[in-house]
């Protein structure tokens, strides 16, 4: 039993480092990801990872299949499309979610077109995303990278993000806002780039939204959110590639759905907001002839 | 009146050309590079042939332009595989609107099924049966000459029937085109006989061999399944990875059509190196080592050979 549950890890070297990936996102990916939700932005991660495609696009056909010219051209395009946005809804009268939707549309085509034009060798949407699977020495180091710089990013934005959170208008008033709103679509945006080319697309935007969307039923302040994020993220990354491994299933969609489980298990036993909790307050309530 | 009416039948001539008695040059548009170099070896001089998918690109992920359309419309023959290799074909000849007879070169062959595998892997597509349907027809059946010839003489009947008087040009071309292949047969035989059989263990992107590998007795092994879009499992990958420890497998290639990332990932995992690039769903370009499907044959035999003996 206790087999099964190393021995893919110590046997394959593959495995290691798809885990020390997927945990070494987890440590940026989670807390962002609790930010992303608290500023009602949890779709935006969705839309970036598009938005980054032509920009990844052109670093192929320039450099070739190399992590550093796509990832390159990907944060470019990224920050281009993120700050753009913000920009167009700060200083016009379009709401910023709508500014999102129609700068990633054109980025989005914009990248098919390239893709489809430049295209003709393989496949390369599969060359663009990748797969936990085939995570290397290099990919590793880039994500420890963009992970150690996530870390002291947050720590440095960490005031102003949360006091920005609780009460927009409080930094607008200052004039701070915008700058922490800028760097905080920028670590977005880093961490997409390297969590889409090395582990895929839906992990990479998974590994944000759902333990931290989880981690919201169990604790209440911002700090306690994010480390349970992290936890969360942690081990689905672990649960998913054993189930990977022992199930024949995809890495990808394991991990994801792993997260997806805690996330529902969350959301029906978890302790602040869930469904049974507000049936077992409702209850109560009632009983105590206190209904609110 | 008289005017307007010559007007519509000029634009009805152009807009469906009749089958003119004698064709200038047939027009073949093929769905990807092997089945058009296989057209213009019978056809000779009396075909213009062009194919949708070019080399070294993917059929199985191909995305039809309109372009595409437009040379179906103008096509007097469509040269297909069929066995589900081009998903997207039916819609795009439908779409074209044209009058060309469309053929299925692999018609008359023996067709292996997805479920005739090796034990894991037929293993673990059981646990998998709810998600994939149970017979999926493997497409790459060029990958035997037997093949091959049954390929050959499937576009040669559709020639003749479509262009009759020269029906003499075709069968002249196409037996020696069998020979060929014939006599390519005996020499794959021949270079993979020097090969004993515990070694003839390949691995590959993905699952392309299956027919070389029934044919001339190879076993090939790929994280990939028939399709380049399917995703591994960390099972597979760990499957694989044993295999080549447990065999000693030192013949490990990429496909000229794939991401080679996975492959690479086995032969870090394995202290191993890749042996070369294997030439499976599309031809090379021009000045490429498998420019034709003959050459494709030799290139690939040669490299697995020489991979295999190496160690």
């Amino acid at each position: 039993m206790l087999d099964d549950l190393i021995v893919p890890f110590s046997e394959f070297a593959f495995m290691r480092r798809a885990l020390v990936a997927c945990i070494a996102l987890s440590l940026g990916a989670g807390p962002i990801g609790v930010f992303l939700i608290l500023r009602r932005m949890s779709l935006m991660g969705d839309a970036l990872a598009h938005a980054v495609l032509p920009g990844a696009a052109i670093g192929y056909a320039i450099g070739g299949l190399s992590l550093a010219a796509m990832g390159i051209g990907g944060l470019i395009a990224g920050l281009a499309v993120a700050l753009l946005s913000g920009f167009a809804a700060r200083t016009a009268a379009i709401r910023e979610d709508a500014s999102f939707a129609c700068f990633y549309l054109i980025s989005l085509a914009l990248g098919v077109l390239i893709v489809s034009v430049r295209g003709g060798g393989v496949d390369l949407m599969h060359m663009l995303f990748g797969s936990v699977l085939a995570v290397d020495q290099t990919a590793l180091r880039l994500i420890a990278a963009i992970a150690s710089a996530s870390v002291l990013g947050l720590a440095i934005l960490w005031r102003g993000l949360v006091a920005e959170s609780v009460d927009p208008s409080f930094l607008r008033v200052a004039g701070v806002g915008a700058a922490i709103h800028a760097a905080f679509l920028a670590l977005v945006v880093l961490n997409l780039v390297a969590g889409f080319q090395t582990l895929g697309t839906l992990l990479a935007i998974a590994m944000m939204i759902l333990p931290a969307a989880a981690a919201r039923f169990w604790a209440i302040e911002i700090w306690s959110v994010c480390a349970i994020a992290i936890l969360v993220a942690s081990l689905s990354s672990y649960g998913g590639l054993l189930l990977s491994y022992h199930a024949h299933l995809p890495s990808g969609p394991a991990i994801v759905l792993f997260a997806g489980t805690i996330y529902a298990f969350s959301l029906i036993f978890g302790r602040h907001g869930s469904v049974a909790s507000r049936r077992f307050h409702g209850l109560h309530h009632q009983a105590t002839g206190h209904p609110t | 009146m008289k005017p307007f009416i010559n007007a519509l039948a000029i634009i009805w001539s152009i807009l469906f050309p009749s089958a003119a008695p004698v064709l200038a040059q047939v027009n073949v548009v093929a769905s990807f590079s092997i089945l058009a170099d296989m057209t213009r070896e019978i056809g000779g001089d009396r075909v213009s042939v062009t194919s949708l998918v070019g080399p070294n690109s993917d059929a199985h992920a191909f995305q039809p332009t309109p372009d595409d359309a437009r040379r179906i419309a103008h096509a007097n023959l469509v040269v297909v595989n069929g066995l589900g290799f081009e998903g997207w074909l039916n819609r795009l000849v439908r779409a074209s609107g044209t009058r060309a007879s469309v053929i299925t070169a692999s018609t008359g062959i023996e067709v292996l099924l997805m479920e005739e595998e090796e034990e894991h892997k037929a293993a673990e597509r059981m646990r998998r049966k709810v998600i994939k349907p149970a017979k999926v027809d493997d497409p790459h059946a060029w990958q035997s000459l037997a093949n091959g010839r049954v390929y050959a003489t499937n576009i040669a009947k559709a020639l003749i029937e479509l262009d009759p008087p020269n029906a003499t040009h075709y069968r002249q071309r196409l037996d020696a085109y069998l020979s060929e292949l014939t006599a390519l047969d005996e020499w794959v035989r021949r270079e993979l006989s020097r090969i004993p059989a515990e070694h003839r263990k390949v691995i590959t992107s993905h699952d392309a061999f299956r027919y070389f590998g029934r044919t001339y007795g190879i076993a090939f092994l790929a994280p990939q399944g028939v399709s380049t879009d399917s995703e591994p499992s960390s099972g597979d990958i760990a499957n694989l990875i044993q295999q080549i420890r447990r065999n000693d497998i030192k013949a490990i290639f990429i496909e000229n059509i794939s991401d080679r990332r996975i492959i690479d990932q086995l032969t870090r995992e394995t202290g191993t190196t890749v042996g070369g690039t294997l030439y499976s769903d599309a031809l090379s370009a021009a000045n490429g080592p498998a420019a034709t499907y003959i050459a494709m044959f030799r290139h690939n035999v040669a490299l697995i050979v020489s991979a295999i003996r190496k160690n």
